[in-house]
C-alpha cells in the first residue's frame, strides 16, 4: 500500500523511462482503500468536489486521516455526466469572486496535482441578439473587469473572424456580437477525477469505494460518525458532497434542505476534425457547444423542468437543443449525435450553491450546485476544506450560507426567484 | 413522453408546463417569517413518488396535480387541481 502511496511524479522522464520497459512500472494511481473505523474528518461522496475536499484538507490544513466515502465508484456520478466547461462570467459578487478562485486554481491545477486535466483555455463567448442582451453583457462584462477578471465585448465583425460559419442572416436571433472570456475553456472531466483522487491518496487520503452511507451517529447535536454499508465510521467532522442526492443523504440526519434535484442533459455528436476551437452559448433559446479533444462536438441547453432522479431526459428538450444549435450554426445538422445523457442537478431556490455548516455541529454540507458544478470544483473543495477545517467559512464562500434564503440575502444571478426549474 | 390530462386525455408533455410540488400549503398572510420560509424554499425534493402542479396550457389550459415517480418518470395518477383547495400555489 505504501508504495503506491510513494509512487513515481509523473513526467517526461518517468514516461520515457517507462517506453523502454513496456511501461511495467506504473502503479495503480491511487489505493482502492478498505474503511477504518475511525478518521478525523469523512467526506460523502467521491465526486470532483468531495475528492477535491479531501485533497486541500491534506493540502492546505494538514488534516489527512481523512477519508472519502463514496456509493458506487469515484466520478461515477455528475463528474462523468457534465460538459466540461470552465469560466468565471459572473454578474454577482458572492459569485463571481467564488468562480474567479476556481479559475485561479484551473490555471495552476495541474503543476499542483501532478496530473494533466488536459485544462485549455480556448474562451468562452456569450453571443448577443439585441440592445438589451447586448447591455446586459456590458454590465456582466464591466462586473467582471471590476474583480480583475478578462472580459471583452466583440462587435459583429469580430465574432465572424472567429466562427465564420455561424447563421449571420437568422431573422429572429440575429448574432450582433458578444462577450467574450478568453481565460475560460474546458478540462477534462475523468482526469480532474483521477487527479484529485490520486493527489489526495498520495498525501494519505482513503478512498473508499463501494460504501454507502446508510445513517448518521449524532448525539446532542453533534456528529459522530456515519452508518454505511462496510460498517459504522467515527469521525467529529463529516463533509456532505452528494450534488443530486444532497436531500436524500440530509434527509438521513435530519437536514431539510432548499433544494430540488432536476435532470439536465448533454449530448455529444460523432467525432470530426478540429473546427470548433472555443466555447459559445447562443443568445437564441440556451444552448452552448464545444469540441472535444477527441473531436465530437459537445453541447446541451435547459433543464427538462420537473424533479427528477431517473439520470435520463425526454424528447422535447432533445429537439429544444437541436433546434437552437441549428438556428446558430446549421452545420450541426450534417452530424449525428453519438450519445447523449442527463445527469440529477442539486437546484436551490436561488440557482446558487451552499458550502455551509450545519444546524449539526461537525456536519458540513456543500451543495446546490445547480448546473455549474464542474468549474466550481477546485475553488469548491479549497472552501469545503477551509469550512470544515476552520468551523467557519471562507470570505470567498461567505455568501453561500445556508440560511441565506431565511435571512433574504440570496444570490439569484437570473432573478427567476424560488423556482429551480427556471434557474 | 405523454402525460394524461382528465380532461383531454393522453397528451404530448409538449403541451404541459411542470409549476412544481403541489404539497406545500400556503401560509396565512401573518404567520411566523421562518413558517413562510419553510413554505417558500424547503423542498422535500421525494425520491419516488411526488404530487407536483403541472398546467396543460396548450390544451384546455386547467391547473392539474400529477403524482410521479421522480426515480421513473411515470406518472400515476391526475386530477384537476380545482379539487385541491387550499388557495394559490
Amino acid at each position: 500500500m505504501s508504495g503506491v502511496r510513494a509512487a513515481m511524479n509523473y513526467s517526461g522522464l518517468a514516461l520515457l523511462r517507462e517506453a523502454l520497459r513496456g511501461h511495467s512500472g506504473w502503479g495503480p494511481a491511487w489505493r482502492d482503500a478498505a474503511p477504518r473505523t475511525e478518521y478525523d474528518a469523512l467526506i460523502v461522496g467521491g465526486g470532483g468536489h468531495g475528492l477535491a475536499t479531501a485533497y486541500y484538507l491534506a493540502k492546505e490544513h494538514g488534516l489527512t486521516n481523512v477519508a472519502v466515502l463514496e456509493r458506487t465508484h469515484i466520478g461515477s456520478g455528475n463528474a462523468g455526466r457534465n460538459t466540461t466547461l470552465i469560466r468565471s462570467n459572473y454578474l454577482l459578487p458572492g459569485n463571481e469572486r467564488f468562480f474567479e478562485k476556481s479559475m485561479q486554481l484551473w490555471e495552476g491545477l495541474e503543476q499542483d496535482l501532478n496530473y494533466n486535466a488536459m485544462v485549455s483555455q480556448r474562451g468562452v463567448l456569450n453571443l448577443y441578439s439585441d440592445d438589451g442582451q447586448r447591455d446586459a453583457c456590458v454590465r456582466r462584462g464591466n462586473t467582471m473587469r471590476l474583480h480583475g477578471v478578462d472580459a471583452e465585448l466583440l462587435d459583429l465583425a469580430q465574432v465572424k473572424a472567429m466562427y465564420p460559419y455561424f447563421d449571420y442572416r437568422n431573422e429572429r436571433f440575429p448574432i450582433r456580437g458578444g462577450l467574450l472570456q478568453r481565460r475560460g475553456g474546458t478540462a477534462r472531466h475523468d482526469a480532474v477525477v483521477w487527479g484529485f483522487a490520486r493527489a489526495a491518496d498520495r498525501r494519505g487520503v482513503d478512498i473508499v469505494q463501494n460504501c454507502e452511507v446508510t445513517g448518521f451517529r449524532i448525539e446532542g447535536g453533534e456528529v459522530r460518525g456515519v452508518e454505511t454499508t462496510r460498517g459504522p465510521i467515527f469521525a467529529r467532522k463529516v463533509g456532505l458532497c452528494c450534488a443530486g442526492s444532497s436531500s436524500r443523504v440530509g434527509e438521513l440526519a435530519g437536514l431539510r434542505l432548499p433544494i430540488e434535484s432536476h435532470v439536465l442533459q448533454a449530448f455529444v455528436t460523432e467525432a470530426v476534425k478540429p473546427m470548433f476551437d472555443g466555447v459559445v452559448t447562443f443568445s437564441g433559446g440556451t444552448f452552448y457547444i464545444s469540441q472535444s479533444d477527441k473531436g465530437g462536438l459537445v453541447f446541451g441547453g435547459i433543464l427538462d423542468g420537473y424533479n427528477s432522479y431517473a439520470q435520463r431526459g425526454n424528447l422535447r428538450v432533445v429537439e429544444d437543443v437541436m433546434e437552437a444549435g441549428m438556428a446558430m450554426m446549421p452545420l450541426l445538422g450534417r452530424l449525428r449525435v453519438l450519445r447523449q445523457w442527463g445527469g440529477v442537478m442539486d437546484m436551490t431556490m436561488d440557482g446558487s450553491p451552499i458550502i455551509d455548516l450545519t444546524p449539526i455541529r461537525g456536519l458540513y454540507l456543500n451543495a446546490g450546485w445547480c448546473t455549474t458544478g464542474f468549474k466550481a470544483i477546485p475553488a469548491s473543495g479549497w472552501c469545503f476544506a477551509h469550512t470544515m477545517a476552520r468551523d467557519e467559512p471562507h470570505f470567498i464562500n461567505s455568501a453561500y450560507r445556508l440560511d441565506r434564503f431565511a435571512v433574504g440575502a440570496v444570490l439569484d444571478e437570473s432573478g427567476h426567484g424560488a423556482h429551480p426549474n427556471r434557474h | 413522453m405523454r402525460l394524461p390530462c382528465p380532461h383531454c386525455g393522453s397528451r404530448p408533455a409538449d403541451e404541459f408546463t411542470c409549476y412544481g410540488a403541489a404539497d406545500p400549503v400556503r401560509p396565512a398572510a401573518g404567520a411566523p417569517a421562518q413558517v413562510w420560509h419553510d413554505y417558500v424554499h424547503i423542498r422535500p425534493n421525494p425520491y419516488g413518488l411526488h404530487n407536483e402542479l403541472w398546467q396543460h396550457v396548450h390544451g384546455c389550459r386547467r391547473w392539474l396535480v400529477m403524482t410521479r415517480d421522480t426515480r421513473t418518470h411515470a406518472v400515476l395518477g391526475a386530477r384537476d387541481g380545482g379539487s385541491r383547495g387550499g388557495g394559490a400555489a
